[in-house]
């Protein structure tokens, strides 16, 4: 397997909506795969920001600057369109204030790549539908009362989302990603709302 | 299969060995405020050992009442408790301060003041890098400060020594690193004020090192904490013992307006947590209240042991110098922001940051780690930070290895493979 295999399937579609050589900031960016990948394969200067110390003791260790920064508190101290590209991977339904990190994404970056689980996947309307209960899935592997996922959201409110925010969406690419060995990810063109689990879209100021 | 323990290296004891104290002496030193010191001697130690390239040395910058000895044991203590040169350095005294120094005998041998982090297999590993510890200008533990005597008159130099800044003792670092034929560090690194002489040489002369760590400090002091420092420096002022400061010659010492200032300086550095935990309301050796102005609360009494234990080993002149050279310190400088100030300071040499706060610091409290953080990013510098959850208030720095391990290691670890240009090991 090549390095790229070993990244989860948004983050490798992510690198590849990465032109080569882009400052990257990369925003709950955990162990800073995405980043080690960013800077060895694409030759991007990547910045990190991370909350949990397991995570950023991981990234030091491959070399990268990685700040612990609650991102509803902002991005202090970067400098107005810093960046080429801000990646929000997975991360926009954990944060209390969504507008106010987009809003702050595209202060500091040209450009958004945000991915997130789609709430609109069939699975989880019809786990909810059938059993009448939250949904717990792969990718929602959370009970209600104790996840860290408190802004979900579904590909078309995420649209509605970006608008209402004097943001708009460049590129939209829906996944399926569940069921599929983790080196496989399948793009939906067909309904993605109800048949894609994953969403990346690239965002920018309106 | 014999089972071991194995015990985390930080919790290794005095592990760095036997230390020997060094000296080396400039002549002629300028200072910030205008005048010169004519000579300067400077104590320091080093660990470990330099590489061929000269490429693993670490300066470790000491705090206000910390000295050149950093791990280990000193030399002359050793040879004191009956070790000998044959017998190597890798030796530990039969009774030593484990790690809770109030616990132990106050005969006991004491290890160095970071003795946690710096030794084989520490943060600082003596295995891998070469550490170099140097008592600051104007300290009283073998560089010249306040105590020392001043060639032109012979006698102490008492309130005469010039007002010495984290700038000059930095200046002086610099020198003992041409000195030792160090051109660029790996890292420089330190806590309190030690990460304030660690950020100061980072912004100064950064062609002389490739890394800074920073760790509970601040780029300038705020009101409260130039306040305590007033107010321990009024107590050593106001000790009628301290005699304007030629108490050497009348032979006397400020114990008083020291031990003061000390348990002032000392309440800064803990936090309402762990002055709980440690201590509540227990009395001390009795049951119901005095009804009088005797120590009877442990915290008191504790209060009293470390300001009385601090006179015995610290000189109440340096104490002033010491604090007056916090105060003065602004990494902004001359610039109107902190932000203008460091703007450029790395663009033709790069230095990689690492900033560490502590959750219960109030004395240097997170916030003023995230202003230096906020500034190298606007600098577009590399750093990164994290807060450690601790409850042990400032002294975190000293009281918590096994958090600042885990990000010390990588970090030094990557900052040196990158220099020597090779794939990570």
């Amino acid at each position: 397997m090549s390095p790229a295999d070993l990244l989860r399937a948004d983050l490798r579609l992510i690198t590849e909506l990465v032109p080569h050589g882009s400052r990257v900031l990369d925003l709950g960016c955990g162990d800073g795969s995405l980043m080690a990948h960013l800077r060895d394969e694409r030759g991007c200067e990547v910045r990190g920001v991370e909350v949990d110390h397991a995570d950023i003791a991981a990234a030091l260790a491959r070399g990268l600057s990685v700040v612990e920064n609650d991102l509803d508190q902002g991005l202090g101290g970067y400098r107005d369109g810093s960046f080429d590209i801000v990646v929000l991977s997975q991360t926009l339904q954990v944060v209390r204030r969504p507008a106010f990190v987009l809003g702050e994404m595209l202060r500091v970056g040209a450009k958004g790549i945000v991915s997130f689980p789609n709430f609109g996947h069939w699975r989880v309307r019809g786990y909810l539908a059938s059993r009448g209960r939250m949904p717990v899935s792969k990718s929602i592997p959370f009970t209600w009362y104790d996840t860290p996922n408190i802004h979900h959201t579904t590909l078309k409110d995420f649209r509605d989302f970006v608008s209402a925010n004097g943001a708009q969406i460049e590129q939209e690419i829906a996944l399926l990603t569940e069921g599929w060995h983790r080196s496989e990810i399948r793009r939906v063109n067909l309904w993605p709302n109800l048949l894609a689990d994953t969403a990346v879209a690239v965002v920018r100021s309106r | 299969m014999t089972n071991t323990t194995h015990s985390a290296p930080w919790d290794d004891v005095g592990s760095a060995g036997v230390v020997p104290a060094r000296i080396v002496t400039f002549t002629d030193v300028p200072l910030a405020s205008g005048r010169a010191l004519p000579s300067v001697e400077v104590a320091y130690e080093t660990l470990g050992t330099l590489s061929p390239q000269r490429d693993n040395a670490i300066l470790l910058c000491h705090a206000l009442s910390g000295d050149a000895h950093v791990a280990g044991w000193r030399e002359s203590e050793a040879l004191a408790a009956g070790w000998t040169p044959e017998a190597g350095t890798d030796w530990s005294p039969t009774d030593s301060a484990t790690g809770d120094p109030d616990a132990a005998p106050a005969a006991a041998m004491r290890p160095g003041w970071w003795d946690p982090f710096v030794g084989p297999g520490k943060a600082f590993d003596t295995d891998r890098y070469f550490v170099i510890c140097a008592n600051v200008l104007g300290g009283c533990s073998g560089t010249t400060g306040p105590s020392s005597i001043d060639p032109s008159t012979g006698a102490a130099y008492g309130l005469d020594f010039p007002i010495v800044t984290v700038e000059d003792m930095v200046d002086i670092h610099v020198a003992l690193l041409d000195e030792l034929g160090i051109d660029r560090l790996l890292a420089v690194a330190g806590g309190s004020m030690g990460g304030m002489q660690a950020l100061s040489l980072a912004k100064r002369y950064p062609q002389r090192v490739s890394a800074c760590l920073a760790i509970a400090t601040t780029w300038r002091l705020a009101a409260q904490a130039i306040a305590f420092n007033e107010v321990g420096r009024r107590a050593i002022l106001g000790d009628p013992q301290f005699a304007g400061g030629r108490y050497y010659e009348t032979g006397t010492v400020p114990r008083h307006g020291l031990a003061v200032a000390r348990m002032i300086g000392h309440i800064t550095y803990l936090s309402d947590e762990s002055m709980h935990d440690k201590f509540g309301r227990r009395l001390r050796d009795r049951d119901d209240f005095a009804f009088g102005f005797e120590t009877e609360f442990e915290v008191e009494s504790y209060l009293a042991y470390q300001g009385k234990r601090f006179t015995e080993r610290f000189d109440a002149n340096t104490y002033l110098y010491m604090t007056k050279a916090m105060d003065y310190f602004d990494l902004a400088g001359e610039a109107a922001t902190l932000e203008d100030a460091l703007a450029d300071a790395f663009t033709e040499n790069p230095v990689r940051f690492l900033v560490l706060s502590f959750s219960s610091d109030w004395l240097f409290p997170t916030h003023e780690s995230r202003e230096v953080v906020d500034a190298l990013r606007a600098a577009d510098a590399d750093v990164s930070f994290a807060e450690v959850q601790s409850p042990y208030g400032h002294d975190a720095f000293l009281l918590e290895p096994e958090a600042q391990h885990s990000f010390i290691v990588p970090f030094l670890a990557h900052t040196l493979t990158e220099r020597r240009g090779g794939e990570q090991a």
